[in-house]
């Protein structure tokens, strides 16, 4: 076995914590794209010379300023279920588990930081931080960008910045992206507002997961699309003094006002939440899913006491396909799943 | 940020606006080229007109064979592989595919064909020349749009003397 046991027993910094707005704004990512000069983008590097990449920018991570802790981890060499608990931990993309051929992630021990080798580029680094700190993220993220700069030769151009296997990223190489939960925006059906507010900025709008998934259990994720004659500080800039703000306020305004009018209903999603949490006996990560967003805000509006954030932040983490199976030390089926799972969470929630 | 009027094909660069006897305002959006072939610009150190035309030919809008025979020397991939699969093969795409993938590019960044912000160490500070040339050219635009053209002009004028550098 890996060394991964242990870490999907605790939940990274970013998920543990209590950052700004955090009743609406789980986490903020930074995320820069970049590659080594002298080398071919992945698409066209044979085999040999994936590693020859790879080699590279091991050594120069290993030589890094500030990196000494790093944990690194040949993502080629693991099994299926430790990629799958590394991408639901969000240190390693879908793409990068499902990828073939030489490539790692380097992270720090708070899986704050973490740098992917050969993704869809060379390197892909990027920053998590909780609640909403964006400028925080940004500096973590420019001083290990620079720490590896040090070390090795970025592929540059005058006109284009940072080169990038795929326009789309040219330029600043940057992918900010800050994941929300918006269980009232849902509740009211007005989640069309924070698809407007985001769209007049050119940001996209995801699923948890990132690309290509849906919405899950009213969390949200948006991302700058624009990476090209715009400086990283302006690109910050769009999501802590426009966007952000915007969603944050109605939000808060949809949870006053389900408060106001609503509140039976808001009362009986909730309770219904926790009670089905607190009874069942077979649970899908989607129903858990939703349960938990439903008890999470229960616990921001104040009509729910008895349990703290951090075991529903936990919760979050550890009853998703792959962690359950780490905790539970074996292979399970979608049935033994399910059932491991409901008694996960009655455990921890009936205990309080 | 538009396409120089004129030939359709380089950036506008040039943003004259003249207002002639009857008072009608005519606003131009030119590339430098035919900025210069209209004379609008007076070039000092330029190539002699022969070969700036021969230039200017050379630089036509390429057939489509020609765009089919675009090839990276280095990694090999054609740019017709590029727009059918996607990802770039290498760094030196950026340029090999240039004149195709300029307006890539542009339609994929919203306009923008200028790298601004953070630049490696390698690369050296103090910050490029090009970048402070697409933010005194923005500016100008801007001058423009809302006609300032005192600013305009003094901007005009830092273009110029920092591209003659």
């Amino acid at each position: 076995m890996s060394g991964l046991d242990e870490v999907a027993r605790r939940a990274g910094e970013w998920l543990r914590g209590v950052g700004p707005m955090h009743e609406i704004v789980i986490s903020t990512r930074v995320r820069l794209a970049r590659n080594i000069r002298g080398f071919f983008f992945l698409s066209r590097a044979d085999r040999e010379m994936r590693q020859a990449i790879c080699d590279a920018a091991v050594r120069a991570l290993k030589k890094a300023a500030g990196l000494e802790n790093y944990a690194f981890v040949d993502v080629d060499a693991l099994d299926e279920l430790d990629r799958k608990l590394l991408v639901e931990r969000q240190l390693i993309s879908r793409q990068h588990a499902d990828g073939v051929g030489a490539r790692m992630v380097a992270f720090d021990l708070t899986e704050a930081c973490s740098v992917m080798v050969n993704e869809e580029d060379h390197l892909r680094m990027q920053v998590m931080r909780s609640g909403l700190q964006l400028d925080e993220a940004w500096t973590q993220i420019n001083q290990l960008d620079d720490a590896i700069d040090e070390r090795i030769d970025y592929a540059y151009h005058a006109q284009y910045g940072y080169l990038t296997a795929c326009p789309t990223n040219v330029g600043t190489g940057i992918r900010v992206s800050v994941m929300l939960h918006l269980p009232a925006l849902r509740l009211t059906g007005e989640l069309e507002r924070v698809g407007q507010a985001a769209k007049d900025m050119k940001l996209a709008i995801r699923g948890l997961y990132g690309e290509g998934t849906d919405a899950l259990g009213d969390f949200f994720q948006i991302s700058n699309q624009i990476t090209l004659g715009r400086s990283e500080t302006e690109i910050i800039n769009d999501f802590g003094r426009v966007v952000i703000p915007k969603i944050v306020a109605y939000e808060q305004a949809a949870r006053k006002a389900l408060l106001k009018s609503r509140l039976h209903t808001l009362d009986d999603k909730i309770h219904r939440a926790m009670g089905l949490l607190q009874s069942a006996r077979l649970i899908s990560s989607n129903e858990a899913m939703q349960c938990l967003s439903h008890v999470r805000m229960g616990l921001h509006v104040g009509r729910i006491k008895q349990i703290d954030l951090q075991t529903v932040n936990e919760l979050f983490l550890q009853t998703q396909p792959a962690h359950l199976q780490k905790l539970q030390g074996e292979r399970l089926n979608g049935e033994q799943r399910s059932f491991a799972r409901a008694a996960l969470i009655r455990a921890r929630l009936n205990s309080n | 940020m538009g396409l120089c009027e004129r030939c359709k094909k380089a950036q506008a660069t040039f943003h004259i606006t003249k207002i002639d006897s009857s008072n009608e305002k005519l606003e131009r959006h030119l590339c430098e080229r035919c900025s210069i072939e209209e004379g609008h610009v007076q070039t000092h150190k330029g190539p002699p007109l022969p070969e700036l035309l021969v230039e200017h030919l050379i630089g036509m809008k390429p057939s489509a064979q020609a765009i089919a025979n675009l090839v990276c020397p280095e990694c090999e991939l054609s740019y017709v592989e590029f727009r059918n699969q996607g990802p770039l093969g290498c760094p030196n795409d950026y340029d090999a595919f240039e004149s195709e993938l300029a307006s890539l590019v542009e339609r994929a960044q919203d306009g923008a064909t200028q790298h601004i912000g953070k630049t490696p160490r390698s690369f050296g500070q103090p910050r490029p020349k090009e970048q402070d040339l697409q933010s005194l050219r923005r500016e100008l635009s801007d001058a423009i749009a809302a006609e300032d053209y005192e600013r305009a002009a003094k901007l005009r004028d830092q273009i110029h003397k920092l591209e003659s550098e």
